[in-house]
Parts: structure tokens; sequence; C-alpha cells
């Protein structure tokens, strides 16, 4: 009967675990055997201080650095064994913006696309760009753009990714409120097409199927 | 391979629109080289006679100007992290990296070289055999390059400690590079070299790049 039920709907499985992780950075143990387990549709909230660890956390998550003991693992299989597929669903977005200030949105845009292996077409790079309300602003450099508008264009970035799990570093950081709640819907669309999402903020959320994870 | 492309792309691109960086390393190479013609006066035996080795060592210094460039400015802004964790093997984007740095700082030098070698007074047949020796030999330069580039990411004085790292790994092209035109001119067989300037470069291009995403690995943990 267990074993019927642990195969049926995919959307019940565990798809993200971390199992018994811990993590060091220099000679300090930020945390030790933590465990936690996020599912396709749900969103995990990761709070805490200054310096205990998020950002160390979501590297470990998405397989940038590797956790001094335990192991993560994507539906059951350790991130590890097969780094490419689990790449393949996996959008990490750091606190840096990662967008190459010499090319124009657009262009960086693109560029990811081929990176990440996804096709997008001309006409969706310019509607993704448009819809963050970048528009007359695709073929500026990206030196020329504010704060908030690079946020803007990695927003375009999630939404042409199509990546399954999102791994998101302080992704409400110089946001206005009108971007924030674009940036919130976002999420919740990503949730609703059976997406999950792990990211830390020091704002309190409004997200459906939000866990909180206080470290 | 795409995303290969994509990256070599981007690279150019990148260079266009900040030319200066690889116009410095292209002047020095070609201001270096003149120099000695200029110093040295017009004796053209003794010209002749250092031409190979003239130019090959400016060739070494000019490829080392332009490999700092070649992680460091997407490792500062975070986009290394983002092509660790594309779905494309990461060696191969590292592969398409290198490639970009020979585009721009490899091929201008061979196309150079034949200029250049006027100035010693060398002859037709060894100035085709020192493009073919550059043709083979700077890509190796790039591939090993891309080592010492990727171990000295976030270090402070990188530059320097990367020229100590890598000048001593060039010796074994330089030697048979300059060889090469050295042996053509006096008339003595070249196959030689060729055969072991293609044997390093085979040897590069199976490791370095696998090699030098791992040094990267390490550097962005």
């Amino acid at each position: 009967m267990t074993a019927i039920n642990s195969s049926t709907p995919q959307s019940t499985v565990p798809m993200l675990e971390a199992r018994a992780i811990t993590c060091v950075r220099g000679e300090r143990e930020l945390f030790s055997k933590l465990d936690l387990q996020v599912s396709s549709g749900e969103c995990l909230h990761i709070r805490g201080e200054n310096g205990v660890g998020k950002t160390s956390l979501l590297r470990l998550l998405s397989g940038l650095t590797a956790p001094e003991s335990g192991d993560v693992f994507w539906n059951g299989e350790s991130i590890k064994n097969d780094a490419l597929d689990y790449h393949s669903k996996l959008l990490f977005l750091g606190h840096r913006d990662a967008l190459k200030e010499d090319l124009s949105a657009l262009e960086n845009l693109r560029l990811y696309a081929a990176i990440d292996g996804v096709e997008i077409s001309e006409k969706e790079a310019f509607a993704s760009l448009w819809q963050f309300g970048l528009k007359g602003r695709e073929d500026l450099s990206v030196s020329c753009l504010s704060a908030g508008q690079k946020k803007r264009v990695l927003m375009a970035r999630m939404l042409t990714r199509r990546a399954q799990v999102w791994i998101l570093d302080e992704p409400f950081n110089a946001l206005d409120t009108q971007a924030v709640h674009e940036l919130q819907d976002l999420i919740v669309q990503h949730l609703k097409g059976n997406g999950l999402a792990v990211l830390t903020s020091h704002q309190p959320l409004a997200l459906p199927q939000l866990r909180v994870l206080d470290l | 391979m795409n995303a290969v492309l994509a990256i070599v792309k981007r690279d150019l691109l990148l260079v266009m629109r900040r030319k200066s960086e690889v116009l410095t390393a292209l002047f020095f190479f070609v201001i270096v080289t003149s120099l000695f013609p200029l110093g040295i006066g017009a004796d053209a035996n003794l010209l002749r006679k250092i031409a190979p080795g003239v130019i090959w060592v400016a060739a070494l210094l000019s490829t080392l100007l332009g490999l700092q460039r070649m992680f460091a400015a997407d490792y500062a802004d975070g986009t290394l992290e983002q092509l660790v964790l594309s779905p494309n093997s990461f060696a191969s984007l590292v592969f398409g990296k290198i490639l970009a740095h020979w585009l721009v700082c490899g091929l201008p030098l061979v196309l150079l070289a034949p200029i250049i070698g006027i100035q010693f007074d060398l002859d037709a047949q060894s100035l085709k055999v020192l493009m073919a020796a550059l043709l083979l030999g700077t890509p190796v330069l790039s591939l090993l390059g891309s080592i010492g580039a990727a171990l000295t990411l976030g270090v402070r004085g990188g530059s320097v400690l990367m020229s100590l790292l890598i000048l001593p790994l060039y010796i074994p092209v330089l030697i048979f590079g300059a060889g090469a035109v050295y042996a053509s001119s006096v008339g003595l067989d070249i196959t030689g070299h060729f055969s072991l300037l293609g044997a390093l470069f085979i040897l590069a291009l199976a490791f370095v790049p696998w090699v030098s995403a791992n040094a990267v690995k390490i550097a962005i943990e």
C-alpha cells in the first residue's frame, strides 16, 4: 500500500530535499544536520539574521558548493549524480545580477536562453521584457539601467527560463512596490505551474503554499 | 553546441564593445617586435637569426596580457555561477571561452606575423613557416593560459602570479615554435618541430578545458 502511495501523484512526492546537511564556511559551522523538503507547488521562505547562512544554504541547494556532510536530493536522486539534468530544471539567481553591463537587456536575455538551452523567439524575448516595464529600453546597454530595472531583466529571464526549481537570493531587493507585486505574481504563477521556489527575503511575503524556515 | 557558440559570440561581442583592451595587446606585440630592428640596427644577418625567438617571445607576452580578462569579469559579476549551473557541460563552455580568447588574442598575431617578419628580413619560406608555427602554437598558449587564469581567480595580484605560473609552461611551445622557423631558415627539416607542436596542441585540447573548468569551480565555491 505504501509502495503505491509513494509512486502516485507527482505533486505529493517531495521533490527538492536536503538530508542532514552541514555547512561550514571558513572555520565556522553555520548550521548542522539541517533537513528540509520542498515539493512542487510550494515555496520555502528562508529567514534569518545577516550572516546566519541563508545564501550558503541556497548555494548548497543549487549544487554550487558541496555540503560538509549530508546531501541534497532532487526527486530522490542526489544532485551530484546527474548534475546536468538537475541544472536543466534549475534557475538560481544569486545576489549578483550576472548581467553583462556592455550588452543590452535583449542580448543578455537571449544569451542566457542559449546557454540554458531554452528556445525563445525574438517576439517572446521582447514580450517578456515589455511585461516587466522595459519597453523602449530593450536595446540600452545594461550599464544604463537602474538596479531595479536590472532586476526586471532578471524577472524576464525567470519567465523565459521555464525552470521547475527556482532558487532566489533576495529577489525583492531594489524593487519598487509595483515590481514587488509583479514578482509575487510571477512566483504564484510558477507555483501554480507545478514549480517550486526557495527564496530568502527580509520582507514578509504574501504567497500561497508558503512555508517559512528560520535559520 | 549552441551554448558554446553563444559563449564565443558573446565574448567576441563584448570585445567589440570594449576594443581598447584587445588593441592594447596587439599594439604591444607590434611595438615590441618593432623595437628590436630599431635598436639593433641594420645588421640583416643578426636580425634574421633572432627573429623567430623575438617574435615568439612577444607573442607569449601579448597572449598573457589578454589572459587575465578570460574569467575575471565573469567571476566578478556572477556570470560564472550561471555558467556552472547551465545544463551544458561546463568544460565545453570553458572551451568556448578559450576559443574566443584565441580568436581575439591569437589569430591576429598569426595574421600580423608576416608583416612583422619583413622587418627582420625573413624570406618568404620562413614567413610561411612562422605563420604555420604560430597557427599551431598560439591555440596552445590560449589553452595553457586558461589554467593560470582559472587558478588565480579572485586572488589579489593575480596577474603577476599568473605570469609566474604560466610562462614556464609556455617554454616547450617557445622552443619548438621558434625552432621550426630557425630550422627552415637554415634549411633543416621542420617536420619534427611541427609534429611536436601538434602533439602539444592535441594534448592541451584534450585535457585543458576540463582542468580549467574544475579550477574555476573551486574558485567560485
